[in-house]
């Protein structure tokens, strides 16, 4: 064993940064256990060389000041939250060593969720969890751990099991999970338990260091000053008391797990970005620019969910984006939303777009009939109307608007023998009655998808639509 | 490289990763689970981090985590997930750490629903969270600025060591529109303070606890001088039609687009109408903003909420002249003939 006068190069040699007249104690009470836990993780950090490499995390409590002492990376965190924190930094530092060192009130009552969720991914981190069953530093009040019978300033009459519920037993509901790898209570009563802390502490840090996974080590602690009782008596008081409700030993140990490799973080080239990304230049198409007059199209496609109106609609976005027209597409998203039917609103435009969202279409595409009730009435008065007449009985259509039916579901079914494509039918429509792009730039897009079967069908189905309407007008505005 | 059409969600995802992010922590929520959707997809592409946090007051304290190394990090969430990050965005703040928190606002108060408003400005440029602080605050409009102003809340956030945040709505996240993606970064800015695990690092301290009346009172007046420099310098903002506007509208995200397209319907009947947007939400474009003190006959301020924006207006203008207002919540977005039938009585009523 070291020399215990001498302090671990892991700790401060003088507390600078604790400020005041007495830089060389601590600012923890007398008796409090919080100064022997400091000094048991320093003298780990030194023995296993691993100082350099270590990040504290100090949550609020009274050890939120941990910065004072350990020469380390030091990371102060918000109450509670040290495990999200160093969760934090060890995805980002996968060779770290992070502790996250946290009172009962942090880790057992507003931090509950964060431990709870850290050991369950089995987040390589060593969690220090300091048991003093009290809140310290804002004044004696329960935490979590406080006895039945203890007197707090928040249980003035003592904690009842009626009102506050048992002590909260954090080692044994931590090791019901199957991700940590070691979990062990242990206690600061005398020597021989402190021995027993001090290679718990060790053991968790090597589990790190191997990146076994999630270690905790709970410790019981006095707080002299919470229970308001002498240093002397604070220790018998433990020992009286509190070792009964938190029996120490080794809850959890897989520590034979075999170590994990450290895995850097890779850094990628510009060039590797962009592949990852697929951005790499595919080239600009060779479509012509935007005609000169070129207006604004505003068009709703709609129908029900599964006839792929929405990728009618993106089909003709992006190929009006390849002739390097201005374009928007805008799902039917929130109010919008309604059961079974879907609709996008699709702008193709010589002008910068205001709004993507469609009130007044000049193209509507229905694709069943309560999509044409629905939207018809709110067509433009020189707006069009394409729809699909296969499924459409009996409609009233606004008077004075061009309609135009068109069986795309019956010539799918019947020219192509692929219900699936009427939509690309319905998109060939479009582009044959309005001319708002034009069909080689879509059959370029459709020659893109990322599904080769679908190529061919899709290529026929667009010659399909086109041909459905030669005999109804050629391209009109543009 | 060629145009791509994605989705504002997806755009924010990708500007992110060129702008060098490497980390994603988020919580799922409508309208923005896209973006976590889109992260989890990239970020293991480019050797990044994704993770879905058991919630998002785990999520912001996790980018707390990562950004405390250096990493550029983020996170996204809608309006009721913000609310639950206001701490964690305080705490990067009083620790002046870098990140991104993009909030696609939907619609509140309470649960409210998934429905576009704008009704989170004052919790993203008021503070939101504790403590003399201020968010950087950008409001994309597109596709295209979803990733622009993505990657400048990362630079902004690395120069002033800030957080910095997007607002915007679910339509501005939905929408497709072409994108322009630039060539990603390679060289992000070196951070001296970052606590990196490494010998030269130790005696770094990432921390928002100065227990010291004089010391903190220090550090709030520093951030503060952070604040002043960023509002002289930092200012974005667009101007539309305004060249020989007699009547100004005011509005951002969404309903600027809406505006654009009930202006050009205003002007086709002839009322000189230009629109001010502002891209910057905080730093607030006063200067510019002001200079319409006396030019314009009256202002127009439209938000999707009940009138919240308007206050930095009236403050800019100094209500000269006069400021009226329209606004729609709980995902009523108004068409652009709505917004013309309130031009025309603006010009009515400030003739
Ligand atoms: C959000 C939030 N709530 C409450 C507090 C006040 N607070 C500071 S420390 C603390 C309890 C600390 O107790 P514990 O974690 O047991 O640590 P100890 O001081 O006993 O070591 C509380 C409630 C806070 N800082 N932040
Ligand atoms: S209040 Fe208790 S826990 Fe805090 S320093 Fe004093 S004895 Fe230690």
């Amino acid at each position: 064993m070291k020399d215990v006068l001498k302090k671990p190069d892991s700790f401060f040699s003088v507390f600078e940064r604790k400020g005041g007249p007495d830089l060389a104690s601590t600012h923890y009470c007398p008796g409090c256990g919080h100064g022997n836990i400091h000094k048991l993780i320093a003298e780990a950090l030194e023995d296993l060389e691993i100082a350099d490499r270590t990040v504290f995390v100090s949550p609020v409590g009274c050890s939120v000041f941990g910065y004072y002492y350990f020469k380390t990376g030091n990371v102060q965190s918000a109450h509670g939250r040290a495990p999200a924190v160093a969760t934090g930094i060890k995805r980002a530092l996968p060779h770290s060593i992070v502790i996250s060192y946290q009172g009962d009130g942090d880790l057992a009552a507003i931090g509950g969720n964060e431990i709870l969720q850290a050991a369950n991914r089995g987040e390589s981190l060593t969690v220090i969890f300091v048991n003093n069953a009290i809140y310290g530093m804002t004044g004696g009040q329960m935490a979590p751990t406080t006895l039945i019978d203890q007197k707090t300033t928040t249980t003035p009459y003592g904690r009842s099991v009626e009102n506050e519920g048992n002590p909260m037993l954090v080692a044994e509901l931590l090791s019901v999970l199957k991700s940590p790898v070691y979990i062990e209570r242990c206690t600061l009563e005398d020597t021989k338990n402190i021995m027993k802390a001090r290679k718990a502490i060790r053991k968790a840090l090597q589990n790190q260091i191997d990146n076994k996974g999630f270690s905790l080590i709970e410790i019981l602690s006095p707080c002299p000053t919470g229970w308001k009782l002498e240093p002397v008596d604070a220790r018998q008081w433990l020992i009286d008391n509190m070792v009964k409700v938190f029996p120490p030993g080794v809850y959890k140990n897989d520590a034979d797990r075999p170590a994990r490799p450290i895995k850097p973080r890779p850094v990628l080239t510009a060039a590797q970005i962009n592949k990852a990304l697929g951005h790499e230049d595919k080239g600009k198409s060779a479509a012509a620019k935007i005609p000169p007059g070129f207006g604004t199209h505003e068009l709703i496609c709609a129908g029900f969910g599964g006839q792929g109106v929405l990728l009618l609609g993106q089909l003709l976005t992006k190929s009006g984006m390849y002739e390097h027209k201005h374009v928007s597409w805008l799902p039917s998203y929130g109010p919008e939303m309604r059961g079974g039917t879907a609709n996008c609103h699709v702008v193709v435009s010589g002008h910068r777009i205001g709004t993507p969202y469609v009130t007044e279409p000049t193209l509507l595409v229905a694709m069943n009939q309560p999509s044409l009730e629905k939207f018809a009435p709110i067509v433009r008065p020189d707006g069009m109307i394409v729809y699909d007449s296969s499924f459409v009985r009996d409609v009233n259509l606004p008077a004075g608007i061009r309609a135009v039916p068109v069986p795309f579901s019956a010539l799918a079914n019947e020219k192509l023998d692929n219900p699936r494509v009427a939509n690309i039918i319905a998109a060939g429509a479009v582009i044959g009655l309005t001319g708002i792009v034009q069909a080689d730039t879509m059959r370029a897009l459709i020659r893109e998808l990322p599904k080769k079967q679908l190529i061919e069908p899709n290529l026929k189905a667009l010659d399909v639509g086109l041909k459905s309407v030669e005999h109804i007008a050629s391209p009109t505005t543009v | 490289m060629a145009k791509q059409l994605v989705k504002g969600n997806e755009a924010i995802v990708r500007g992110a990763i060129l702008a060098g992010c490497r980390a994603y922590y988020g919580y799922p929520i409508t309208p923005a689970s896209e973006i976590a959707e889109t992260a989890a997809l990239l970020m293991p592409l480019v050797g990044g981090t994704f993770l879905q946090a058991e919630a998002e007051i785990g999520a912001i304290n996790m980018v707390y985590g990562a950004a405390s190394t250096g990493q550029r990090v983020m996170t996204a969430s809608s309006s009721p997930g913000i609310s639950l990050k206001q701490e964690g965005i305080s705490y990067c703040a009083g620790a002046e750490l870098p990140c991104v928190v993009v909030n696609i606002n939907r619609g509140g108060p309470g649960l409210g629903n998934i429905a576009p408003e704008q009704s989170d400005y004052f919790q993203m440029t008021k503070g939101g969270g504790h403590g003399s602080y201020r968010l950087i605050v950008l409001a994309p409009n597109s596709a295209q600025e979803m990733c622009d102003l993505t990657m400048k809340a990362f630079e902004l956030a690395d120069k002033y060591r800030n957080p910095a945040g997007i607002l915007t709505d679910g339509y501005i996240g939905q929408m497709m529109e072409p994108v322009d993606f630039p060539e990603p970064l390679e060289r992000l800015p070196e951070k001296a303070w970052a606590v990196k695990a490494t010998a030269e690092t130790t005696n770094n301290l990432i921390s928002s606890i100065l227990i010291s009346a004089e010391e903190l009172e220090k550090h709030v007046l520093k951030l503060k001088a952070k604040y002043d420099e960023i509002e002289r310098t930092e200012v974005l903002f667009e101007e539309y039609r305004t060249e020989d506007a007699e009547y100004l509208a005011v509005a951002f995200g969404i309903l600027s687009r809406v505006m654009m397209t009930a202006i050009d319907l205003a002007r086709e009947e002839g009322i000189k109408i230009g629109l001010f947007r502002p891209i910057t939400l905080w730093p607030f474009p006063k200067k510019p903003l002001g200079a319409w003190t006396g030019r314009a006959r009256a202002i127009l301020v439209a938000e999707l909420s009940t009138g919240q924006m308007i206050e930095d207006v009236k403050l800019a203008v100094a209500c000269k002249p006069p400021v009226d207002f329209y606004g729609r919540s709980g995902g009523m977005v108004p068409t652009p003939q709505e917004l013309l039938q309130v031009i025309r009585k603006l010009r009515e009523d400030h003739p």
